[in-house]
């Protein structure tokens, strides 16, 4: 895929401004040079405590897609001599959320700027071990991000004593065996203990208990890249990047039948239809909008009538959707909707872990009637089964949060384009197709 | 105690349970699959989802998954809302859609979980019409069927098998909707519990292969409270019959012994009641031809040829026989010609085992007490082959420390998952001395390998090491000391310290060292446990009758002996070969009761069929002295009797006219009592054979019970009477008392609705807890009689090594060391074949390959057999299997020499 950076807008693009899309990742010096490990020495020369509350006070909301506060996590996990002793910080490189390419880009692209966040949160709370757990097949990623951290043990900002400052914190890469729920934190933890990628309970939180049974955080990679920048710049400074109260700038991206295929850094809160028109560049020729969801394959369509929503957290909930990871798949109107739910709920239920059963037993139950309604073979009853569903495999009857948040594309399609369910029954076929 | 409003009632609930637990003790019926009161909660399945209202203003409510959800105080729920009941009829539509449906030719039909639940949430109707996903099934073994189709995927037969019982060939397999069950490839399932699948798992994916065989429906068996007799540890067990055949056993709850589980010895051993070499006719030797079988008359003849007036008679009890039939045997020849059935040296152990607990009766563990001990040193003992609920025990015990941390953290025990978070595979600390490496070792923080008396040496220098006065023992090295002071310091500083020992080593050493550490510990008022496992069901019995050793009835045919009477019991087993058989030659009347042929059937002149444990009732005294009741499950085939209903005739034909009124277990108990006070507990196990409940007796056979008129008829087409059991309060019928009877008294459990084993919760007080009406048994030790054991030597040297000769311990196999399971062909099969074990760096030095003869040679042994390395065996120790057929009896005290067939031993 070929990335695409827009390099015309004036407002400040911390996260993406050593990125070369297609060129050679930024490297230690260049990193250094424009200002790289500043954040780092200062928040070396500060308190632990002084960097949790500046990232509180920045209100860096989780990137992931929870938009859970970063600083919030960081405050709870114990600390002082009698805290659970290793601790450790965890980047969830797990990116496999479909339409999700965000936290690829930054860590091919600036792989110094995600070591740094790292090394400063674990500064935060005190941990003493880092991992970074990367998709299984984000290979160039991994070269890239093996080669950063060898460099960056090599100038001692990784290892015994850095930078002088009597801080030491060991940094692992660790690539995944490849599944969705490793991107579930909790599932990530399983999985880096060597057991059954299969999410946790809470009680414990892992906070407290974790990566073997100690006190860990979890962050996505573009939450952990935004770190550094709040070091070196205090959280005012951060909260200005942002349109709304929401800090920071956020990495967006779009993909379906628009112009323009990318990602873009723009301030946190841009309008949904700005996205969509000034940078995705509109609709392809032939091609008209019917719906667009927000945040990759977890979250819900949006249609013309909600345009206008700003993409942060707090506004894509009030219009019945999620920011989940800002990066946009758009629908036209020569593709099925159905079929592309279809594929989606495919995807959905083969990344199940099995453990709990509406999730496990639900989810190819629906694949099967969405399979007969895109084959003609549907009947009105199945549209029914499908919007019980829909109902039933809400938060708190599932274990985890996967089968839920599949529920998002199913449900609003149900809702947006119920006419396109029944006249795959009604005409015996689906009516995209010749 | 917290209320908690359920449909806005208040009703008292026990903070810290959860609310599955809650709502069940309270007798709401809420479905549940994944959790289970031995092995907790994981909220996978979500069957169990009730509503949690924040306050009595809600009326939203939100769903919670009962078995994650802990009791608070306040707490208000509803069981029944709508949408609960939506959700929870959901969860089994889910299950079922790949479920195949086979109910009628399925081995779990009619007492399936999975049925009960689906019948309870009213999912009735199917509406999906797709294809249903499939499995291939393994082959388990010859023990447990696998059919992996039926599946619901509800995890707890690997959370029973890998994390309760520490097995490793069973996991789950795959993701999605093709997670799997099952081993890595197929072969014979490693675990000693593996039979427990078979009620853990809430349908029918792990079957019984013994009851499969010839498929008898739950409500067709004929059932009845037993103990089990392959062990002394006495776990409770429901034996059912059809045809008069035994079927299969299951496992009968006992909160202080064997809880919710069986060993897999247990549970398929019973087969030997089947067994096609059954003595079922009573056999006269004749002079000149072979036995034939003898009439009444015949019978009634020898017994007065027998006992007449002024003829010498003496009787050999058996530690597998029942008290009855034991003391009934002991009324006939009298108390001094009375011998105890036991080896010579399992009578001085299980003595002095009896006089240990006689002296700290307190400190004495039941199988629950093991479960709750936070620190464990086993001395001598390979328990999960000797006592294999005790291994199951001692794991439990290893996880005490982890759940200790569990409560730190404010967490419900029940918390299975964050248990598993917090404890990373941690286990408690566990330490074991024994001659080899014993499965048990997986889970051992520490371990020593000695012979017998090293083990002993070694449990004194533990004593030494909690003792500060004293002095270290030395002939140590220094790691040796390192792990001495590690056990010292965890006994020590444990809540629950808990030393297990047993007669395994043939050693009197052992067992003192072992009550040695207890005593020790417990010098300053501690709360240290003992356990002892002795050999056999009603070893310990045996002992508190009392009577003659094997010595002394090998020494009184040096007088004249007319008549011998051996009870369940062949002598080959208990003594030198050579000296059995002069006894034999000496004995003019030899009567010997068995239900299986063996050596000294075959010397019997007069041979009795004995009824075995489950066609007859008696009581049972296990390892800790707890005295049980079992009751016959089925009436025997004609002819064949309880041993002590034989000996009441010949009591009777003796002239004796206490016996005339033995008609009943209670009678001869009570008899048992007054002669000897100790078992004065026994008349209290059981409600007597009298006891009507609303004028009923209580049924062996369900309610459902089918083919009463049809299943005699190709015989005669009038339907037999029924079976009259005057003996008991238990009924060989399927009318009488529905209800929860007395918990002695628990054929089966049933519950309106409930029809698989889970129905248990509804016999028990608590769930997971006693049952209620009390656990069934008494012990029979439980006062400071005398003290005897300050007196004994308290010291042990290590032994030398001697080149060239050797010491032989006995290797023990849950499969092949306990005698009569050998007669249940699935279990034979598993058992190994005799052969003698060595340390590899010996067997390079003798220069004998891996698999050739050897020769084992002693004063009275010529053995030859194959040689098997074991690297955990010392220098100078052989392992030698112990009890198979063939080498029954074997003399572990002396030394032998090993060597190459044919060549000359120097």
């Amino acid at each position: 895929m070929r990335y695409w950076l827009d390099i015309g807008m004036t407002t400040e693009k911390p996260l993406t401004r050593n990125i070369r899309p297609g060129g050679p990742p930024c490297n230690l010096q260049e990193y250094e040079k424009s200002g790289g490990y500043l954040g780092l020495r200062k928040a070396l020369a500060g308190h632990h405590q002084d960097v949790v509350d500046m990232v509180v006070n920045a209100n860096l909301l989780g990137r992931g897609g929870a938009g859970f506060p970063a600083g919030k996590k960081w405050s709870v996990v114990p600390m002082g001599a009698s805290a659970p002793r290793p601790k450790y910080v965890v980047c969830n490189f797990d990116e496999m959320e479909p339409g999700s390419f965000k936290d690829r880009f930054l860590a091919e692209g600036d792989p110094h700027q995600l070591i740094e966040g790292m090394i400063i949160a674990g500064y935060a709370i005190e941990a003493q071990i880092g991992y970074i757990f990367i998709r299984k097949d984000y290979l160039k990623a991994e070269r890239i991000l093996r080669d950063a951290i060898n460099e960056a043990y090599s100038k001692k900002y990784l290892g015994q004593d850095i930078l002088g400052s009597g801080f030491n914190f060991e940094l692992h890469l660790h690539g995944s065996a490849g599944r969705y729920i490793c991107g579930e934190s909790s599932a990530l933890l399983n999985a880096l203990e060597g057991g059954r990628a299969i999410p946790r309970s809470r009680p414990p939180h892992m906070s407290s208990v974790g990566l073997w049974g100690k006190p860990t955080v979890v962050n996505n990679v573009e939450t952990i890249c935004n770190v550094p920048h709040i070091a070196a710049n205090g959280p005012e400074w951060f909260k200005g990047l942002s349109y709304t109260d929401e800090g920071g700038t956020k990495i967006y991206g779009a993909s379906g039948r628009v112009r323009t295929l990318g990602a873009w850094e723009l301030p946190m809160g841009t309008p949904l239809r700005e996205i969509l028109e000034d940078h995705a560049g509109g609709m392809q020729e032939g091609y008209e909008f019917r719906g667009v969801m927000p945040g990759g394959a977890s979250s819900e369509f949006i249609t013309t009538e909600h345009l206008d929503a700003r993409m942060d957290f707090a506004s894509m909930r009030t219009v019945d959707s999620h920011l989940g990871t800002g990066t946009l798949i758009v629908l036209d109107d020569r593709n099925c909707p159905i079929g592309m739910v279809l594929s989606l709920q495919r995807y959905f239920s083969r990344e199940s872990c099995g453990w709990c059963t509406p999730c496990r037993e639900g989810l190819p139950w629906i694949v099967q009637m969405l399979e007969a309604l895109e084959e003609g073979r549907g009947t009105m009853e199945d549209i029914e089964i499908l919007k019980s569903h829909t109902r039933l495999l809400e938060t708190g009857n599932t274990f985890c949060t996967l089968a839920p948040a599949a529920m998002f594309s199913l449900e609003s399609a149900l809702r947006h384009f119920s006419e396109d369910f029944e006249e795959h029954v009604k005409k015996g076929r689906c009516p995209y197709k010749s | 105690m917290a209320t908690i409003y359920i449909e806005n009632k208040p009703y008292e609930a026990r903070e810290g349970r959860n609310l599955l637990e809650a709502c069940l003790d309270l007798g709401f019926n809420i479905p549940y699959f994944c959790w289970h009161p031995a092995i907790g909660s994981v909220g996978a399945c979500r069957q169990c989802a009730v509503k949690h209202f924040r306050d009595e203003h809600d009326t939203k409510g939100r769903i919670v998954m009962s078995c994650m959800t802990q009791v608070k105080d306040g707490m208000r729920i509803s069981v029944d809302d709508p949408e609960v009941l939506e959700f929870r009829k959901s969860v089994i539509e889910w299950l079922m859609l790949n479920h195949p449906h086979d109910c009628p030719v399925c081995d779990e039909g009619g007492e399936c979980h999975l049925q009960d639940m689906t019948v309870m949430t009213g999912h009735v109707y199917r509406r999906t019409r797709f294809r249903k996903r499939t499995y291939n099934n393994q082959y388990l073994g010859p023990l447990v069927n696998h059919e992996m189709n039926r599946c619901i995927q509800c995890y707890r037969c690997v959370r029973f098998y890998k994390d309760y019982a520490g097995g490793r060939d069973l996991n789950v397999f795959s993701a999605h909707d093709h997670v799997y069950f099952g081993r890595y490839e197929d072969g014979t399932l490693e675990s000693e519990f593996s039979g427990n699948l078979i009620e853990i798992c809430p349908t029918g994916v792990f079957t019984d292969k013994t009851l499969k065989h010839h498929y008898t429906r739950k409500w067709d068996l004929q059932s009845a409270p037993s103990v089990c007799v392959h062990c002394s540890l006495g776990c409770n067990t429901m034996p059912g019959e059809r045809y008069g055949y035994l079927r299969r056993v299951l496992n009968r709850f006992n909160f202080n012994v064997n809880g919710y589980f069986l060993c897999d010895r247990g549970r398929f051993g019973y087969l030997f009641v089947n067994s096609p070499d059954r003595v079922k006719v009573p056999l006269l030797k004749n002079k000149a031809a072979e036995p034939a079988k003898a009439t009444p008359g015949d019978i009634g003849d020898f017994f007065s040829r027998s006992f007449h007036f002024g003829m010498r008679a003496i009787g050999i009890g058996s530690p597998r026989a029942s008290l009855e039939s034991n003391f009934a045997l002991r009324t006939l020849v009298g108390p001094e010609s009375f011998y105890l059935g036991m080896s010579a040296v399992d009578y001085r152990l299980v003595s002095l085992i009896t006089d240990i607990m006689k002296q700290m009766p307190a400190a004495i563990a039941s199988l629950e007490d093991i479960r709750n001990c936070d620190a464990v040193f086993v001395l001598g003992e390979d328990i999960t082959n000797t006592a294999p609920l005790a291994d199951l025990a001692v794991r439990c015990a290893s996880r005490q420390g982890p759940l200790k941390k569990l409560d730190a953290e404010g967490i419900a025990r029940w918390n299975d998952l964050a248990l598993g978070y917090i404890a990373q595979g941690e286990l408690g600390p566990v330490f074991i001395a024994t001659p080899a490496r014993t499965k048990l070792d997986d889970i051992a923080a520490g371990s020593f390998r000695g012979a017998p008396q090293d083990l002993a040496a070694f449990g004194f220098a533990v004593a030494h090491a909690l003792d500060a006065e004293s002095q270290q023992a030395g002939a140590f090295s220094e790691a040796e000391l390192d792990l001495i002071s590690n056990i010292a310091d965890a006994l020590r500083k444990a809540e629950r310290p808990l030393v297990i020992c047993g007669t395994g080593c043939k050693s009197e050493a052992v067992i003192t060292a072992a009550a040695d550490i207890i005593e020790t510990l417990n010098a300053g008022g501690g709360s240290a446990m003992l356990s002892c496992i002795v050999p056999e069901c009603n070893s310990l019995g045996l002992i508190l009758i009392g009577g003659g050793s094997m010595e002394d009835v090998l020494s009184a045919a040096g007088g004249h002996i007319d008549t011998a009477v051996i009870l369940e019991q062949d002598l080959y087993s208990l003594a030198e070969r050579s000296s059995v058989d002069s006894f034999f030659s000496k004995v003019e009347n030899v009567i010997v009761f068995d239900y299986l042929p063996s050596e000294s059937t075959s010397r019997a002149d007069l041979l009795l069929p004995a009824a075995t444990f489950a066609e007859s009732s008696g009581t049972l005294v296990n390892n800790e002295a707890r005295a049980q009741r079992f009751y016959s499950a089925f009436p025997p085939t004609e002819g064949v009797r309880d041993s002590w209903r034989w000996i009441a005739d010949m009591l009777q034909a003796a002239g004796n006219t206490e016996a005339a009124s033995w008609n009943t277990i209670d009678d001869i108990t009570e008899s048992l009592a007054v002669a000897l006070p100790a078992f004065q507990g026994v008349t209290g196990i059981a409600p007597p054979a009298g006891f009507r409940i609303s004028g009923m007796m209580v049924p062996r056979q369900h309610h459902r019970h089918s083919g009463r008129t049809a299943m005699h008829a190709d015989i005669s087409i009038r339907e037999p009477e029924v079976y009259n059991d005057a003996a008991s309060a238990l009924a060989f019928s399927m009318e009488g008392y529905e209800n929860i009877p007395p918990p002695s008294l628990i054929a089966r459990y049933w519950s309106s609705g409930w029809n698989s084993v889970q129905a248990l919760s509804k016999f028990q007080s608590e769930i997971g807890a006693h049952l209620r009406g009390g656990d069934p048994g008494v012990r029979l030790i439980t006062q400071r009689d005398y003290l005897i054991f300050a007196l004994r030597e308290k010291t042990a040297r290590r032994t030398g090594h001697k080149s060239g000769e050797w010491t032989v311990v006995p290797l023990y196999h849950i499969f092949g060391s306990e005698k009569m399971s050998m007669f249940s062909a699935p279990i034979a099969g598993l058992a190994p074949k005799p052969y003698l074990a060595l340390n590899g760096e010996e067997i390079r030095h003798l220069k004998i390959a891996e698999g050739d003869m050897v020769v084992v040679t002693g004063k009275h042994t010529h053995l030859e057999l194959p040689l098997t390395r074991n690297d955990s065996l010392p220098r100078g120790v052989a392992g030698l299997p112990y009890g198979l057929p063939g080498i029954y009896w074997f003399d572990f005290s002396a030394k032998y020499r090993i060597g190459r067939p044919g060549s000359a031993i120097s």
